[in-house]
């Protein structure tokens, strides 16, 4: 039968990039945000990479991607996402920025999902990150679970695996770098992904190409989101003293650690 | 829009140049296969080739696991099918040059080595693909594509065989020491041929299972010379040779391979006939040679440009970042925040490497594009001509009416709307022949241009860059490995034919009717560009190019002092300054298009919204930059050539003739006074007692080069703000946002 499996994730700023909150007129916003290169937020390409991975083992499922973003920003992380695995966009018009409201942003996907054609719900299965490079505050994905009505939720997700008999095995990271495990009889239900084991898959134009051919007018179909106003911020600024790139070759795990319990420890 | 948005005070550049960008300006903003492609092949490179650099895999030129490996990567992301049209298993229907020209450009990005192991196999099938009959094309080409999973299939690997130890091929691709000979001809069946090859430098020969190699007949029954495919476990030895002590591209594999093997005569590429019990090739290796070379060349010439603009952002960090650290130095202080870049001259010579760069790039994708449009006419063409059963003089016969044709549409389309023969121009524009003479006389002329300028100078604009960097830009440590990528260019230039291959190349083409009334309006064009966007720098190329036409009149039909003909194939002390001379207008022009082509369309682009002012602001100002160069530089060779050639007046009896003589010029002071003074201040003087000034001579006469000297007085004009440009361009540099750390391992 395969399941319908539904993947939450937008854009972010390549995390290369030197960000620096600034004052917008909707609010606040990044420097030459529009301008930064962008990438599919990590822990969404997790699920995205997850989620591709358990529809080619399990026949007859279906993949979608939800994106909520600036449209002209999704086409182009577009040229390289589809290349990943092969899926179908759901695209809304909007701001991917992590300073909207989370309430409205998730109400906004949950809709969209909704309004996928030939969903079918017994078969759904949610997936986006247990929480973003934008917002990170595990507060999304929850809501459009709430939305959707679906009572099965995990979160920081590590693995996902259908047992003999269709029941879904669950590993969820708990403190002290271990995981609860959790058994579901099966869908529907939702899952916020840690980082998930696999690594992430070559970039190949054909599957792209065969994605593009549905892509293109799913991004010319987007409609606009209406985030509502969302909340004002008085002020943001950025933990400036924990951007401090450099770029350090050959050094040891320990020694990574020790600086970093020394940095710490202050 | 009549003018650019240049550079208000609001309008900097706020990030590095992105992809949108560059998809409007390299034209496959429509193209989302190509820009998967892209994508695919940065994956690859600032991936598995960037952290293989970082771990020392160059510093053995020794093909090893690790290196191999990247062929996987290869298969993976799709490079190694890319060059396979879908119906032989690959995935990107129609001409490939602008795709492959991308890739090359992504991997030469980060490691031009690991862009020659990709294009290598391109180059071993090239042959195949252009002239190989269908059942070779099939065979070969499919055998390239990983299998699918489950398929079963081994996967085939290719490489080129041209250059052959000393004293063979090399340049001279003429001095073939390659045989083919028939071992067996059984009665009524097929040839058996014997091949005795010795390569010299053959990149992929590690690994290839197949060679194309070029070979002559060393055998009454063959006539000429042919290229053939040989195969690992044909009979005989198929010897991958020792591998090539080589400084630079140590991602690729290259060796000196032996083969002397028996294949059989289907393998003759383009097949053969027999005539009168002699086996006649289709197919001359110069005949194949050409045609491959004459697309794959192109990519080389990619390779260089992208190195130097990748050499932009690690430049501009290490700038900034110099003084950072320092006890005096506080962040928030100008020394801080701008290192070197409080310093003119670091500024200004990044703006020469950038400039310099983006004219490479575009000229190197506008050659691109140029192949992929002649490819479908030119297989139209030999069609036509195949059906017509005209070849060798005969078909020159045939397209030398077709130049008169192009020459006249050329005509047509200067004229008045009004004083034109509509349906004429009509025919002239329908007819595919017309269509191929004008762009063949211009892809002629672009490939061989990008390949030797592109590699050329950009070898030198390469240690421009390396030299910013202080000592750690010829270090192993160097961000963006910018020392690698310096002497790596020389290879860039030597190899696929090195630079004398490509000036004498150009001496031919660049005189071609065709192209040259192409370029007279290529002239027209820089002019009402330069009317709409005055800070391109548009009319100074205008000016140059005038000049380095009239010059190469004037030479064709000049001859030097001793009355030996100046502009001739064995003159190449005349012929190839000319033609590096047209080098740097055709990638000035080229960048001049490419930024009026982003001020134009980018605007419909709603991801490069906020970023287009800046971008076309700063981009017009490299353009003034490169164009103002490149007019010096026409000016410095066509003065040269122009006067270089006659001989220098001596203080002799012929060279005194226009000479004044004192005693005669003070008998005049008594009639005009003061002539003495003048003519001492505007000619030569000879003085009573046989004395003249402290000079080689008599000044030089320019009787004849007046027109000459005019448009040299001008072009100097023309170059009026070119600096202003460049002040301009230096202090975007210190106003642009670049990330915080590079894309890929150092
Ligand atoms: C790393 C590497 C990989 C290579 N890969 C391949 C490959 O895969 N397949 C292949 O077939 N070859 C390959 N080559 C060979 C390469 O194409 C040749 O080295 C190149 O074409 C130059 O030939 P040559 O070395 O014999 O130089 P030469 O012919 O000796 O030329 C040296 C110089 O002599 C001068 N010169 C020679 N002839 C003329 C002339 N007519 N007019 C004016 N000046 C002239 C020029 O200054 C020229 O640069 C590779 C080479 C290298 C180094």
């Amino acid at each position: 039968m395969g399941y319908h499996i539904v993947v939450c994730g937008s854009l972010v700023p390549d995390p290369l990039q030197t960000l620096e909150p600034v004052q917008g007129p909707q609010g606040p916003a990044l420097k030459n945000e529009m301008m930064l290169p962008a990438v599919l937020d990590p822990w969404a390409s997790h699920a995205l990479y997850e989620a591709a991975h358990l529809a080619r083992t399990v026949a007859g499922s279906r993949v979608w991607l939800v994106s909520l973003g600036p449209k002209a920003k999704l086409q182009q992380v577009m040229m390289t996402v589809a290349q990943k695995a092969p899926f179908e966009l759901v695209a809304i018009d909007g701001s991917a920025s992590g300073f909207t409201d989370a309430a409205a942003v998730a109400g906004a996907l949950a809709d969209a999902i909704e309004a996928i054609p030939d969903l079918d719900r017994t078969r759904l299965l949610v997936f986006g990150g247990w929480e973003s490079a934008s917002r990170g505050a595990s507060a999304v994905m929850q809501i459009v679970g709430e939305r959707l009505g679906l009572v099965d939720q995990f979160q920081g997700v590590d693995a996902l695996t259908v047992e003999d008999g269709g029941a879904l095995r669950v590993l969820e990271r708990i403190e002290g770098g271990r995981h609860q495990v959790s058994t579901l009889a099966g869908p529907p239900a939702l899952f916020g992904w840690a980082t998930g084991h696999l690594g992430e898959p070559p970039n190949n134009p054909q599957i792209g190409m065969a994605n593009m051919r549905a892509i293109m007018p799913a991004l010319q179909r987007a409609k606009p989101a209406a985030l509502g106003a969302g909340p004002t911020f008085a002020r943001v600024s950025l933990p400036k003293q924990t951007r401090q790139t450099r770029v350090v070759k050959d050094l040891a795990v320990d020694a990574i650690a020790k600086e970093i319990v020394d940095w710490i420890k202050g | 829009m009549r003018t650019l948005p240049i550079s208000s005070a609001a309008e900097i550049l706020r990030t590095l140049p992105d992809d949108a960008a560059r998809q409007v300006m390299w034209r496959f903003g429509d193209r989302y296969d190509l820009q998967m492609v892209v994508q695919a092949a940065r994956g690859v490179a600032r991936g598995p080739v960037a952290r293989m650099v970082a771990a020392g895999a160059r510093n053995t030129h020794d093909w090893t696991p690790e290196k191999a490996s990247l062929l996987a990567a290869f298969d993976e992301s799709g490079i190694t099918s890319l060059f396979v049209n879908p119906e032989l298993g690959g995935y990107l229907a129609g001409p490939k040059n602008l795709a492959l020209a991308l890739v090359a450009f992504e991997l030469a990005w980060v490691d031009a080595g690991a862009a020659t192991s990709s294009l290598a196999g391109v180059l071993a099938l090239e042959p195949i693909h252009e002239r190989g009959t269908p059942a070779q094309r099939e065979h070969y080409m499919r055998q390239v594509v990983p299998p699918a999973p489950g398929e079963g299939r081994e996967q085939k690997r290719g490489a080129f065989c041209l250059t052959e130890p000393i004293p063979y091929v090399g340049v001279e691709t003429g001095l073939l020491g390659g045989k083919v000979r028939v071992a067996e001809w059984p009665e009524g069946g097929e040839p058996v041929l014997q091949v005795d090859k010795r390569g010299r430098f053959i990149t992929n020969m590690a690994f290839a299972n197949f060679v194309t190699a070029a070979v002559e007949a060393a055998d009454d029954r063959i006539k000429g010379t042919c290229m053939v495919i040989l195969e690992e476990g044909d009979p005989g030895t198929f010897d991958r040779g020792v591998p090539t002590r080589k400084l630079v591209h140590q991602l690729s594999s290259t060796r000196d391979p032996a083969f002397s093997l028996k294949v059989p005569a289907s393998r003759i590429i383009g097949g053969y006939t027999v005539k009168d019990g002699v086996i006649v090739p289709h197919y001359s290796h110069g005949e194949i040679i050409e045609a491959v070379f004459r697309r794959t060349r192109v990519t080389v010439g990619l390779m260089t440009a992208a190195k130097l603009l990748s050499a932009v952002e690690p430049v501009i960090r290490y700038q900034r970042g110099r003084f950072r650290g320092g006890d005096s130095v506080t962040p928030g202080s100008a020394r801080h925040e701008l290192g070197l870049q409080q310093r003119q001259d670091a500024l200004h010579r990044l703006v020469d490497v950038w400039a310099a760069g983006e004219a490479s790039a575009s000229l190197g994708f506008a050659a691109a594009r140029v192949f992929d449009e002649v490819d479908p006419f030119e297989r139209r063409k030999d069609t036509y001509f195949a059906q017509k059963g005209l070849s060798g003089r005969a078909q020159l016969k045939a397209l030398a009416e077709v130049n008169r044709d192009a020459l006249e549409y050329l005509k047509l389309t200067r004229r008045p709307a009004a004083a034109r023969d509509v349906a004429r121009l009509a025919a002239l524009e329908a007819n595919e022949l017309v269509r191929f003479v004008l762009l063949d006389s211009v892809a002629n002329v672009l490939c061989p241009a990008c390949k030797l300028w592109n590699t050329g100078q950009g070898a030198t604009m390469m240690r421009e860059a390396v030299s910013l960097m202080g000592g750690y830009g010829i270090t192993e440590d160097c961000p963006g490995f910018l020392g690698h990528k310096w002497m790596d260019s020389q290879l860039e230039a030597t190899y696929e034919g090195p630079e004398a291959v490509q000036r004498r190349q150009l001496s031919v083409t660049m005189t071609h009717e065709v192209f040259l009334a192409q370029f007279r309006q290529w002239i027209e064009e820089m002019r009402r560009i330069a009317d709409a966007h005055p800070g391109t720098g548009a009319c100074t190329l205008a000016s140059a190019m005038q000049m380095w036409l009239w010059t190469l009149l004037y030479l064709q039909r000049t001859t030097d002092a001793d009355g030996n003909k100046l502009y001739q194939g064995a003159r190449q002390g005349v012929t190839f300054p000319l033609a590096d001379a047209l080098c740097w207008l055709l990638a000035a022009r080229y960048q001049v298009l490419d930024v009026l082509e982003l001020a134009e369309k980018g605007a419909a682009e709603p991801a490069l919204a906020g970023a287009l002012p800046g971008l076309v602001g700063f981009f017009t100002d490299l353009c003034h930059v490169q164009t103002a160069r490149a007019a010096g530089e026409v000016g410095r060779i066509t003065a040269e050539l122009v006067f270089g050639y006659r001989r220098h007046p001596a203080w002799d009896e012929e060279g005194c003739r226009t000479c004044h003589q004192a005693d005669e010029l003070e008998a005049l002071e008594e009639f005009i006074p003061g002539i003495s003074g003048t003519a001492r201040a505007l000619g030569d003087v000879i003085e009573a007692d046989g004395s003249h000034p402290a000079k080689a001579g008599p000044c030089a006469r320019t009787e004849g080069l007046e027109p000459f000297l005019r448009m040299r007085a001008k072009m100097d004009g023309c170059l009026t703000g070119a600096r202003l440009a460049k002040d301009r361009a230096a202090e975007r540099l210190t106003q642009v946002m670049i990330p915080e750390a590079l894309g890929y391992p150092v």
